[in-house]
């Protein structure tokens, strides 16, 4: 039934919104999954990427209360909390020291630190940069991957600089790259159900294209598996490609699986064919994007591995102390060593490579 | 390969290290279909009941067993045992699945009082006994597998869980398990209690020191013996789960012997300490190709989760197993996946079946 799918995928003619909607209706996971696997392969051989990354999450305080987010307080309610620079730069620390006393003193523990976290209704856009220059400052080597275009859309209106100032600020201090969380579904029915304070669809393209320009590489997102539709799966993933078409700025895809703890509109955890299905079809439908990340926090560490054989290319990396995902009842652990990372790659039939945020390759293990 | 055609030992040890996972879950999917053309993913409403965590056996993979004199040693007391049962009976349960260690101090008559007190009072399915137990209460009263498993089944054991065949090799069993019964022992046990017409499930647990060529011998050992009796209602492929246990300090530290041929092992993608979820998805789908006189093939969500579970009712398995009201052995591995009935009834919709609780012998008792 693919048939005309498959002659167009192999002979490398894009996908239409028609069949990116064939593909999510297809149960021939199989066919798909080979399909996603020879794409994978045009662009990243058999190679799997993994980083060696920390996690850091400033505050659960926001001014945004998203439906689907179980991390997110008021200020003064029970269980916020907001971490001073210090208290930043202490973890960092920890992490650092007590990783190079497993790896031996010659071995860089980390390349990464990945930060995002509420719009805390206080904190000024100096603090902010005060936070990346200090960490810069500290830790020279590690790249820096900050700030979501929701949180960037915010600093712009708190500081009343333009985002592609805000931006440029925020490099000068040490932003390396972004991540590419707040799409969730463009689609506006879907955020006006999910989150209506947070930015738009349009405002979030808008934002990666001012990123893009400004020469920062960033990352795209979507968040499924709540009440979107397939229809409005395919719209985001074309939105992407359309940008991507425009500034080639965006390094990897990362659909990611929404969780349903202790979030105000509940439901299901995402079915795992669904979710690989989901990779598969992003993989063959964003020809433009390099990368296609199956992110085993929301994932599983298990499904992930499966995911390198449905078209993803990288499982995210050691990630120290996620706590998004886990307020929203993830069943994954909340790090892995990069031993675990590269035996799961390898018993994919992959060759691991550690990377940089840049996805420059630090060390290829064949 | 001829689809009508048996596979031989060779081509499995074949597919199982060669073929691309993608094209070996397909061709299970396939034979799935025709053996289950109703698209059917059933599931039992069961209880673990594990009357004891004592045990002389101390396998090294196990992280449920107790010393006597150990501090959290214990054996179920009969009002305990009862007020599980009924509570299985009142969750619309229809079996128990009643294991334990291999207690110093029993004897054949504790299994009888045991099994005619649970049928006195309750009418549900009792499937019980692993083969070592089988053996070692044959053993204690003397008696021959054959006349244990008599005694047994008038006093009331409908059928027999497929546990403790691990790895069906012996020079596997001699590192995991070298106190427990050889391969020989499990066989015959199963083959005596098909012959006396009860129906048996069988095991295997991989991902620990084995190599390709002993799931092979495995399987193939089912498969001989399936050929002769009939007698296994389903094949339930798990893999060793490393937390806890003695097999895996050990492989921290000291090399088990068989890891000295470590680069084999590696190269066929089976790794010594727990597999992976594409090892157990190679190892479900060959499973449903190699035994093709075994109607069932079990997903194990303990040992996967609820995900994988799921998926893997595309690589060949058509059954969830038991939702599994009680688990204390791999919970004692420090794996726990929370599950209810909604949750696999679910996981089943979303691969494309329809849900339905069966009994033991796999008669859908209700479709969801």
């Amino acid at each position: 039934m693919l048939s005309k799918i498959k002659d167009k995928i192999l002979s490398g003619q894009r996908l239409t919104k028609e069949d990116a909607l064939r593909l999510f209706e297809t149960d021939d996971i199989f066919t798909l999954g080979k399909l996603a696997s020879h794409a994978a392969k045009k662009k990243n051989g058999n190679k799997a990427y993994f980083i060696r990354n920390i996690h850091i999450n400033p505050t659960n305080i926001c001014v945004n209360r998203c439906k689907f987010c179980a991390f997110s307080r008021s200020k003064g309610e029970e269980g916020s909390y907001e971490l001073s620079i210090n208290e930043i730069l202490q973890k960092l620390s920890t992490f650092n020291s007590s990783a190079s006393g497993r790896l031996g003193r010659l071995s860089t523990p980390f390349s990464e630190v990945h930060i995002t976290g509420g719009l805390h209704p206080d904190w000024t856009f100096e603090y902010y940069l005060e936070m990346i220059s200090k960490i810069k400052k500290t830790f020279p080597k590690i790249c820096i991957k900050a700030f979501t275009a929701t949180e960037i859309e915010y600093f712009s209106k708190i500081s009343g600089l333009s985002i592609t100032d805000t931006l440029l600020e925020l490099k000068k201090h040490g932003l390396d790259t972004m991540p590419g969380g707040g799409a969730e579904i463009f689609d506006i029915a879907v955020r006006n159900q999910l989150c209506p304070e947070k930015l738009s669809g349009e405002g979030w393209l808008t934002v990666m294209e001012a990123t893009h320009e400004a020469g920062i590489k960033t990352n795209a997102t979507m968040l499924y598996g709540h009440v979107e539709n397939y229809g409005q799966r395919v719209d985001h993933l074309l939105r992407l490609r359309e940008l991507q078409d425009k500034t080639n700025g965006f390094q990897a895809f990362i659909p990611l699986a929404y969780h349903p703890k202790n979030t105000e509109i509940g439901g299901a955890y995402s079915s795992g064919i669904d979710d690989l299905k989901t990779i598969a079809i992003s993989r063959l439908v964003l020809d433009n994007f390099p990368h296609i990340k199956a992110y085993w926090i929301m994932l599983g560490e298990k499904l992930s591995q499966l995911a390198l054989l449905f078209g993803a290319d990288d499982i995210d990396g050691t990630i120290i102390e996620e706590k998004i995902t886990h307020s929203a009842g993830a069943l994954s652990g909340n790090a892995m060593t990069a031993e675990q990372l590269k035996n799961l790659i390898k018993k994919a039939g992959k060759i691991p490579v550690e990377r940089d945020s840049f996805y420059r390759e630090l060390k290829v293990n064949e | 390969m001829n689809k009508h055609k048996r596979i031989t030992k060779s081509e499995g040890l074949e597919l199982l290290k060669n073929s691309d996972l993608l094209d070996l879950g397909q061709q299970a999917d396939g034979i799935r279909e025709k053996l289950h053309p109703e698209k059917t993913g059933t599931f039992i409403v069961d209880r673990n009941i594990n009357y004891t965590n004592i045990c002389i056996n101390k396998c090294t993979f196990c992280a449920f067993w107790r010393d006597k004199e150990n501090r959290d040693a214990y054996v179920l007391s009969e009002d305990e045992l009862f007020r599980k049962i009924e509570e299985t009976i009142r969750l619309g349960g229809t079996q128990i699945l009643i294991q334990g260690g291999l207690h110093p101090d029993f004897n054949i008559e504790y299994y009888i009082n045991l099994l005619k007190s649970i049928k006195s009072r309750f009418d549900i399915n009792v499937h019980g006994f692993s083969p070592p137990e089988i053996c070692y209460i044959a053993d204690k009263s003397d008696l021959t597998i054959r006349e244990a498993l008599r005694v047994l089944k008038s006093s009331g054991l409908d059928s027999i869980p497929g546990g403790g065949a691990e790895i069906l090799s012996d020079r596997v069993r001699e590192i995991l398990s070298p106190r427990k019964i050889k391969s020989s022992s499990w066989l015959k046990v199963m083959e005596e209690a098909h012959r006396l017409g009860m129906r048996t499930t069988a095991t295997m647990m991989f991902g620990s020191v084995e190599k390709p060529e002993d799931i092979i011998e495995h399987l193939d050992a089912i498969r001989n013996l399936q050929d002769r009796t009939k007698g296994f209602t389903a094949f339930i492929p798990w893999t060793f789960q490393p937390g806890n246990t003695e097999l895996a300090q050990k492989s921290k530290g000291t090399v088990p012997d068989l890891r000295t041929e470590q680069s084999e092992v590696v190269e066929s993608g089976l790794s010594p300490c727990g597999a992976t979820a594409v090892e157990y998805l190679r190892v479900l789908a060959l499973s449903r190709i190699y035994l093709d006189n075994i109607k069932n093939i079990q997903a194990s969500w303990v040992t996967q989760g609820l995900k994988i579970a799921e998926v893997a009712l595309r690589f060949g398995a058509n059954d969830f197993g038991s939702t599994m009201i009680e688990e204390n052995v791999v919970a004692s591995a420090g794996v726990s996946y929370r599950v209810s009935k909604e949750d696999i009834i679910r996981a089943i919709k979303n691969a494309g079946f329809t849900p339905a609780q069966r009994d033991t012998y796999y008669n859908i008792i209700k479709r969801f």
